[in-house]
């Protein structure tokens, strides 16, 4: 297959590049997996045509796929992913493009209701994937920024991924494609442009349920995904001058967690910062800090440090959200209250 | 309809009344498990639409469609199973009562509570179908209640918009839960919104088999010609309560009464009658659903209950 699928607007790449995007990686993975596997079609608002997405993330897929294939979809969150329920039985694999991850509550009885429960309740599998642009930082008020992981996390019977990196972009989709449940794959808007990497050309999955260390230390872990990995990893230079050695873990996966994963990183420094972007409260991080507050407590050498959102809705204006968000400073300042613990 | 299938019709419309009557009797003398949903009245909508399927196409009934499940092929001892909970069941005592009768090798789809989540996953069925070019159709049922909801309206916008295989079934059975149509909507003609969709729409007499399957079988014919999606309002009475608990005095017993005059069943039996079908012919078949049911019942209540250590299995695939 060449590089750029035969289709001129695709992502371009000499052959022996493979520095993409993190949004490039994204669309290199629906073109790979609709090429491999017919079963996969693309639905949406606004994802067909030469339009391609809000984002750009589906760009060029019509033009080669058909739009059989890339179907645009009226707004209509809760009856186009209630009819991918309805595919995804019949055996096809959806990928249903949420316009912004803080459209997905106008789909939730579609997802967890419905999707969620189906195998359990013996009536199918229902193997789709519902791409959730989201996360904020990026001035988009209260209803562009949302972080809702916490909600699928919680819901029996879904599967939650939420990559940091060009790789994991293109690998988590693949997965998350191949799997025969429904997943749900948070991308970090933030990260689409802002972050570029290597690669792997072709197939490329990486394995659901596995976190991955981003950075080795001795001192304090940080556990992060998504957006919020790259702060801890800016927070981690800081404090690294002053001889403090952080390690970052990525989790990559948000359910299953990698529990075996978490409980390593946090008996090895016994100082642990949990962050992420959506607001703290029964946030992903509370089950992360608990885990190990019941697991590991013996190798604690200090109380878990949470960080993460406000409990607010996500402000609009500049100061208000760098006041809402994590950041590196804030990540700074809890990583040295524990080194010095 | 012609002789056979009239025959076959009154068969399952009885099979179906004689399930309904032993599950009420069950569930008042407390051998039921939870709540149950009585399909009393809707017989003739559930099996002369049931049947104009073909053995490909998929439907997803919802609680007063038993008829169309038993016709399908899911058998009543699997049902009396789930409703009594058991390993054997359709569900494997992981839902409850007629909720979740799903069975893909039956080309059924079980619904959900969350009403009517069960449009947008069969028009997504029918969407399968017409991406591969098979030539299936994918039905579906709604209430009156049910079509006051935004999924249905989003649906059906989408059901036109892509000439789905489709076709949907409105019971209207005046009732949703104590709510009359009159306090639901402001019209009373169900079908008389979906031309505003660019839709087929019909409206049928819901306690007459035969007109239930004719326009059932126009629909399906059309749909699977690559005509598109119809909708057929069939206008019938939930003649008992919502479910099991409910005694249903909000209903004017006028109106049970006039409905009661019109039962499916009856009615249906004295047409076949009249048509020179010996009432002896008819009588076996209700004999036989008797003994098909009574043994239904016997199987599923020695059947025994799940294992506890199960709880955990299949929640992922």
């Amino acid at each position: 297959m060449s590089d750029n699928f035969g289709f001129s607007d695709a992502p371009q790449h000499a052959p022996e590049d493979r520095t993409l995007t993190y949004l490039e990686a994204i669309t290199e993975a629906l073109f790979v997996e609709m090429d491999r596997d017919e079963d996969v079609l693309v639905m949406g608002e606004d994802v067909g045509g030469d339009f391609g997405g809000a984002f750009n993330a589906t760009k060029g897929l019509a033009a080669k796929f058909g739009d059989r294939r890339v179907i645009n979809t009226p707004i209509a969150e809760l009856s186009f992913t209630g009819m991918a329920n309805g595919m995804a039985l019949m055996g096809l694999r959806p990928v249903v493009e949420m316009q912004f991850a803080d459209f997905i509550s106008s789909g939730f009885d579609s997802i967890v209701q419905f999707a969620a429960t189906s195998h359990y309740r013996g009536i199918g599998k229902v193997p789709w994937v519902i791409r959730a642009p989201s996360d904020g930082g990026i001035r988009s008020g209260p209803f562009h920024s949302q972080n809702p992981e916490a909600w699928f996390v919680h819901t029996p019977g879904l599967k939650v991924v939420a990559p940091s990196t060009p790789a994991d972009a293109k690998g988590l989709l693949a997965a998350a494609i191949r799997d025969d449940n429904p997943v749900i794959y948070f991308e970090a808007k933030p990260l689409y442009r802002s972050i570029k990497g290597d690669v792997p050309g072709g197939e490329h999955v990486s394995e659901i349920g596995k976190a991955a260390v981003r950075r080795s230390g001795t001192d304090v872990t940080v556990i992060a995904y998504g957006t919020q990995v790259h702060t801890a990893l800016d927070a981690a230079e800081r404090v690294a001058a002053d001889g403090i050695d952080v390690a970052v873990l990525d989790l990559r996966t948000l359910k299953p967690l990698d529990t075996e994963a978490i409980l390593e990183a946090a008996i090895k420094t016994g100082k642990v910062v949990v962050v992420h972007a959506a607001n703290r409260m029964v946030g992903v991080g509370a089950e992360v800090a608990s885990l190990i507050a019941e697991e590991a407590f013996e190798s604690l050498d200090a109380p878990i440090i949470r960080i993460g959102g406000l409990d607010t809705p996500v402000p609009f204006s500049p100061p208000l959200e760098d006041a809402y968000r994590p950041s590196a400073g804030k990540i700074e300042s809890a990583i040295r209250k524990l080194a010095d613990y | 309809m012609n002789e056979t299938l009239r025959l076959n019709a009154y068969r399952w419309m009885t099979l179906t009344r004689t399930f309904d009557e032993t599950m009420v009797a069950m569930w008042k003398q407390g051998r039921g498990i939870g709540g149950t949903f009585s399909e009393r009245g809707h017989e003739a909508v559930s099996v002369g639409a049931g049947m104009a399927l073909g053995p490909d196409d998929v439907v997803a009934p919802m609680h007063r469609d038993l008829g169309t499940y038993l016709l399908r092929g899911m058998t009543p001892e699997r049902i009396f199973g789930n409703l009594l909970g058991r390993q054997m069941g359709v569900s494997g005592g992981r839902d409850a009562n007629l909720h979740g009768l799903g069975d893909l090798d039956l080309n059924i789809i079980g619904f959900i509570s969350h009403i009517p989540q069960a449009i947008p996953t069969a028009l997504g069925a029918a969407m399968a179908f017409r991406y591969r070019d098979e030539p299936r159709v994918a039905m579906t049922f709604v209430g009156d209640g049910g079509s006051c909801s935004g999924a249905f309206h989003e649906s059906l916008n989408m059901a036109a918009l892509y000439n789905a295989p489709f076709v949907l079934i409105i019971e209207n059975n005046q009732y949703a839960y104590s709510t009359p149509l009159s306090q639901e909507m402001k019209i009373a003609d169900i079908a008389g919104r979906l031309p505003g969709y660019g839709l087929a729409a019909t409206t049928v007499d819901g306690n007459d088999v035969e007109a239930v399957y004719a326009a059932t079988t126009d629909a399906v014919e059309r749909a699977r010609s690559g005509g598109g999606p119809s909708v057929i309002e069939a206008r019938t009475m939930r003649m008992l309560g919502h479910a099991i608990h409910d005694g249903a005095q909000y209903v004017p017993e006028a109106l049970l009464a006039e409905w009661e005059s019109r039962d499916p069943v009856r009615m249906f039996r004295t047409r076949l009658i009249k048509g020179g079908v010996p009432a002896e012919d008819l009588d076996a078949l209700d004999q036989a659903a008797a003994t098909e049911i009574a043994a239904a019942v016997r199987v599923a209540e020695a059947a025994p209950l799940p294992d506890p250590e199960s709880v955990g299995e299949g929640v992922f695939a």
